[in-house]
């Protein structure tokens, strides 16, 4: 039963459609999207044994026979995201009960939440050029929505460029859409692969190939970044963690499919201009991180420092740099998504984003300092964690194929991040308490005790909350280092997917 | 054929370009619909002008004209479409809240009240 892979899609929409009716009703909306988040995981799960068990899963939508229709493809790699998409998206939702406020709960919020994970999903699954920009604009509106909705200063002061840039760059996409059409005269993506194929990639495919690489770095942020740190520093925490674990993830997706599916022909070319933009986004993410000493700018610029290394590792394209951008994909959807988490947590706990204003925060919050430690470690590469895997087999990658300074690069941004992140983990953990921040607390002791009880147990009970969220991330954060055996057998069936696209092709046009 | 519809798309894209780059907000929005009607028309250009029945059969028609980029263009239509009339009301409501509608305004005021 093939149906199978279009539930990832369907039921957070189906959700998103149910909650539409119920927006005042606050508990009813988080006990159905946590089911719901829930079923996604299992969902995907069962979708990555099932590829696991038996290769590539098509699903012609409608019974249309490729390349008449519109096709489903779940080959390993989309099916690992899927999954990694839904573990982070109920993780963020459990954060959300606990920060995002009532206020935004009764306006929509979780609709919103919802149709973004549709898009995420959809981005992953289809295996259609034109469906890809649809799914693109689902999870794109809904990010308006979510970094409008609240509608404070600094939101309505960044959210009409987030929106113009992504305009543009969709505007460009249907661009490329159509010269490529023009090109080739088909959509799907196996069929246009084929075509290219037989075509030989030179002259006008390879501008259009330059041309989708535009529109997916500014969507994914690979050096046409300039928009997301201010972007990405307006809406709540629970809405950055959805943004910086999957919006940017989902524009990376898409180049490495479209690098290694659809325009692998020509990669002296093509190639050569990802490796150089992934070299300048570690650069300049990595500089940024460091420069910064708010922690909203830190974070942000650590999703870039990701960025850039999996774009390195598709521009060195041998087997085992592919194998370590699944792998090191997989990590960064679920590393970023815990950072932002919890990123939130600490600015709730020290009511600042400035390193300056915090201090001696461990005494209080010592589970916090402690879990962000380790995270700090698993996003540098430390062994026994989630980043070391996979950003051990692109580097190696990147040296099979003699890339020797950009490798460079990559070991340096790591070094980067673990300063960046040590010097949240100093500043903010040791030291002593700012006096500022003691007669704050002493003055909010004694407005507690006046409040009602019943205040004091919600604030308590949203902790717990935050705290659940974090430590699920957390424990796979640390399962995926831990088992990286296990991972590994998934992540290069995955892999070789990528390195051979013939498989691919076969998969969705098997009745030729 | 295609070489008018060329012409026109790029003057649409200059137009548009040019309008994006100035202060006022209302003006980038309308930049961004003169963007938006290029890219369809280059939709239509690309997919070839050639001479035939409208896509509709029944019509007794020899050959007809290519109905694919038609349903392209009928999605991205309602999809900018959502996209603008958002981004209107977001400019309408950032001017009534911050009470400029320049974007270099903007960014002066959140400067001062980020420092």
């Amino acid at each position: 039963m093939n149906n199978l892979l279009v539930l990832p899609v369907l039921l957070p929409m189906v959700i998103a459609v149910f909650l539409m009716f119920f927006r005042k009703k606050v508990v009813l909306q988080r006990v159905v999207g946590l089911v719901g988040g829930i079923a996604n995981v299992l969902i995907a799960g069962a979708v990555v044994l099932r590829v696991r068990s038996e290769g590539i899963q098509t699903l012609q939508l409608g019974g249309w026979e490729p390349p008449y229709g519109i096709v489903f493809v779940a080959d390993m790699f989309a099916a690992l995201l899927v999954l990694a998409a839904s573990i982070t998206g109920l993780a963020v939702l459990i954060y959300s009960f606990a920060s995002i406020g009532r206020e935004r709960e009764e306006h929509y919020y979780y609709t919103f939440f919802h149709f973004l994970l549709v898009g995420v999903y959809g981005s992953f699954m289809t295996g259609d050029i034109f469906n890809l920009f649809v799914f693109f604009e689902v999870m794109l509106i809904s990010s308006y929505a979510l970094i409008t909705l609240g509608g404070d200063k600094k939101q309505l002061r960044e959210a009409p460029k987030y929106l113009l840039v992504n305009i543009l760059s969709s505007t460009l996409f249907v661009a490329s859409v159509a010269y490529l059409y023009a090109a080739v005269g088909t959509l799907n993506m196996a069929h246009l692969s084929q075509r290219i194929t037989e075509a030989g990639q030179g002259g006008v495919l390879n501008v259009i190939a330059v041309l989708f690489l535009i529109v997916f770095s500014l969507k994914a942020g690979l050096f046409l970044f300039f928009w997301l740190p201010g972007a990405y520093g307006a809406p709540p925490f629970a809405v950055r963690a959805s943004f910086g674990a999957l919006l940017t993830k989902v524009g990376l997706y898409a180049i490495v499919r479209t690098f290694t599916l659809i325009f692998p022909g020509d990669p002296s070319f093509t190639h050569g201009w990802i490796a150089g933009m992934a070299a300048a986004t570690m650069i300049l993410g990595g500089i940024g991180a460091v420069a910064y000493r708010d922690i909203p700018r830190i974070l942000n610029y650590n999703v870039l420092i990701g960025v850039g290394f999996v774009a390195f590792g598709l521009s060195a394209s041998t087997r085992d740099a592919l194998d370590g951008v699944v792998f090191y994909m997989l990590h960064d959807i679920l590393s970023k998504g815990l950072l932002f988490v919890l990123g939130g947590m600490l600015i709730a706990a020290a009511k600042t984003d400035r390193l300056d204003g915090m201090g001696g925060l461990i005494r209080r919050r010592p589970g916090l300092g402690w879990m962000f430690f380790i995270l700090a470690l698993a996003l540098t590469g430390i062994p026994p964690l989630s980043g070391f895997a996979g950003k051990v087999l692109i580097v190696r990658g990147g040296l099979e194929e003699g890339m020797l300074a950009l490798s460079l690069v990559a070991l340096a941004s790591s070094l980067l991040t673990l300063y960046s992140l040590v010097k949240i983990f100093r500043e903010a953990f040791w030291g002593t308490e700012p006096e500022v921040q003691q007669e704050d607390e002493a003055v909010r002791r004694q407005k507690s005790k006046k409040t009602s009880k019943a205040a004091n147990m919600k604030s308590t009970s949203g902790a717990a909350l935050a705290n659940v969220s974090a430590v699920v991330l957390l424990l796979f954060v640390i399962g995926i280092g831990l088992a990286s055996n296990g991972v590994y057998a998934f992540a290069s069936q995955a892999g070789e997917t990528l390195a051979n696209p013939i498989l691919y092709i076969e998969a969705v046009l098997k009745g030729e | 054929m295609e070489w008018i519809m060329a012409v026109a798309i790029g003057a649409l894209f200059m137009i548009g370009v040019y309008l994006i780059l100035t202060k006022s907000l209302l003006r980038v929005i309308l930049g961004t619909s003169l963007l938006t009607h290029g890219v369809h028309l280059l939709l239509l250009t690309m997919a070839g002008l050639k001479r035939g029945a409208a896509p509709i059969l029944g019509s007794g028609s020899e050959s007809y004209v290519d109905p694919l980029p038609q349903a392209l263009i009928l999605t991205s239509i309602v999809i900018s479409f959502g996209v603008t009339a958002l981004f209107f009301v977001l400019a309408y409501r950032a001017y009534q809240t911050r009470g400029t509608d320049e974007i270099d305004g903007m960014d002066a005021e959140g400067k001062e009240a980020d420092s």
